[in-house]
């Protein structure tokens, strides 16, 4: 067991000090890049958050879906061959509702402020 | 760079006595721009070089900067919002190949475009704008330009699978994608047309009385002139404003208006189908990007991060093929 803080704790305390206090005294493209690069910061934050409950939870989803085990990246190449070859389509039950709910787990780590997840997001 | 310019400038433009204020404003390792002012008794103008180093080849989709050059021409000769082409490179400019136009005053930065207090009288009018502009350039005729390469549904439904599997790494919603679009291909345009082929924020030069120079005619191509419609009103190019298809400024309908006031027809259907098609094509393009960002030599974080907007372009597939019921 590797000892605190988290990583989750380090990445986020790293990306505040870059925010904080070296982004005000940069400018021009420097800044750009450090933006981009806080950016990314706060996106790894986020999945260090929240891919273990995401993943566990479209794991369970694909074996049932699919009707078979294995893991994450076989299951998907399994569901992406499926629909690939017409087996599999918004008509097969709980494809449409697993589609969403991956996606939705996607854009909370890579993009929480895109307009379309906001709404989604609201409607449900 | 500068002397290299102001020799090149002094043999096509009378009375230039010089060149200043040289910088690259930006591009990558295959083409450059730069912008420049022209020292001249009766004024300064400023101007663009859009060139590629000797030795550079374009990509296999783009149409080579001499090819640009002349289609902005026609689009300029046409009364479509443009630089004015001043000069193609020579061999004896030393200056590689290339062109340079005049510099046109304005934004190209989406946020600001449709944030900003000076462009607010502009914003209400720009979608119908636009489909005047695009009008324009479809009615261009194809026999009267240099031969491009021609485009279909199916071809391009090919492309995108064919780089989409390359990636390997399985995305069930692209894959969703291409069935609907193999399925639901409506074949080739009954009217082939001079396409844009990137019309969208980033290419559109606006001031606050509109556009005022459509740029980056790079992917230009012939083929169906719904292709352009469905395009712009990609979600990706409304920077939030997901309300307003046609980017972030207004609706279909006024896009269609100005197009159809303009003397051609829109073909709805075709429009949405295309942008199906866009949708899935930029979310492609960001997982290029991704590759890029690996394999490549620059080790780019912003390339890095553009990989991670292709689920921006899964969930837009998703409200476009699989909307969920509102109670």
């Amino acid at each position: 067991m590797q000892d605190e803080p988290t990583p989750e704790e380090l990445t986020r305390a790293v990306a505040d000090f870059l925010r904080n206090d070296i982004a005000p005294v940069l400018s021009g493209h420097n800044a750009f890049k450090l933006r981009v690069a806080i950016n990314a910061l706060d996106l790894v934050t986020r999945q260090l958050r929240l891919e273990d409950g995401s993943d566990a939870a479209e794991l369970g989803r694909l074996s049932q879906l699919l009707g078979q085990p294995g893991s994450l990246a076989e299951l998907n190449r399994v569901l992406a061959d499926r629909i690939a070859k017409g087996e599999a389509d918004l008509q097969t039950p709980g494809l449409s509702g697993h589609l969403w709910q991956t996606t939705m787990d996607k854009l909370a780590v890579d993009q929480p402020n895109y307009g379309s997840y906001k709404r989604e997001l609201e409607a449900k | 760079m500068q002397e290299a310019l102001g020799r090149c400038v002094a043999s096509w433009c009378p009375g230039a006595t010089g060149v200043s204020n040289a910088a690259r404003l930006s591009g990558g390792a295959s083409q450059e721009t730069w912008s420049f002012d022209i020292i001249h008794p009766d004024g300064v103008i400023g101007a663009i070089l859009r060139r590629a180093p000797q030795g550079h080849g374009a990509s296999p989709r783009a149409v080579g900067l001499d090819v640009e050059s002349i289609l902005m021409q026609r689009a300029f000769d046409a009364g479509v919002p443009s630089p004015r082409v001043l000069h193609v490179l020579q061999p004896q400019d030393e200056l590689g190949t290339g062109f340079m136009m005049a510099r046109v005053d304005g934004e190209t930065i989406p946020r600001k475009i449709l944030r900003d207090a000076q462009f607010a009288e502009a914003r209400p009018k720009l979608a119908r704008q636009i489909g005047g502009i695009l009008a324009g350039i479809h009615g261009l005729d194809l026999a009267q330009l240099p031969k491009l390469r021609g485009m279909t549904a199916a071809k391009e439904i090919g492309d995108l699978e064919r780089d989409y599997r390359s990636f390997e790494w399985p995305r069930p919603v692209f894959e969703l994608a291409l069935r609907w679009l193999r399925e639901r291909d409506p074949g080739p345009s009954r009217e082939m047309t001079l396409v844009h082929g990137d019309f969208r924020h980033g290419n559109l030069i606006i001031g606050p009385d509109g556009v005022r120079a459509v740029l980056d005619w790079e992917l230009a191509h012939a083929g169906d002139p719904m292709e352009d419609l469905g395009w712009v009103c990609v979600n990706s190019w409304r920077f939030g404003e997901i309300d307003k298809p046609v980017g972030g400024f207004g609706t279909r309908e006024e896009l269609f208006a100005g197009y159809e006031a303009a003397g051609r027809r829109v073909d709805p259907d075709r429009v949405k189908f295309w942008e199906v098609m866009g949708t899935l094509r930029w979310g492609v393009m960001c997982c290029g990007m991704m590759r890029h960002f690996r394999i490549g030599p620059e080790h780019s974080i912003e390339r890095a991060m553009i990989g991670r907007r292709s689920s921006e372009t899964e969930i837009d597939l998703l409200r476009l093929l699989a909307s969920r019921e509102r109670g």
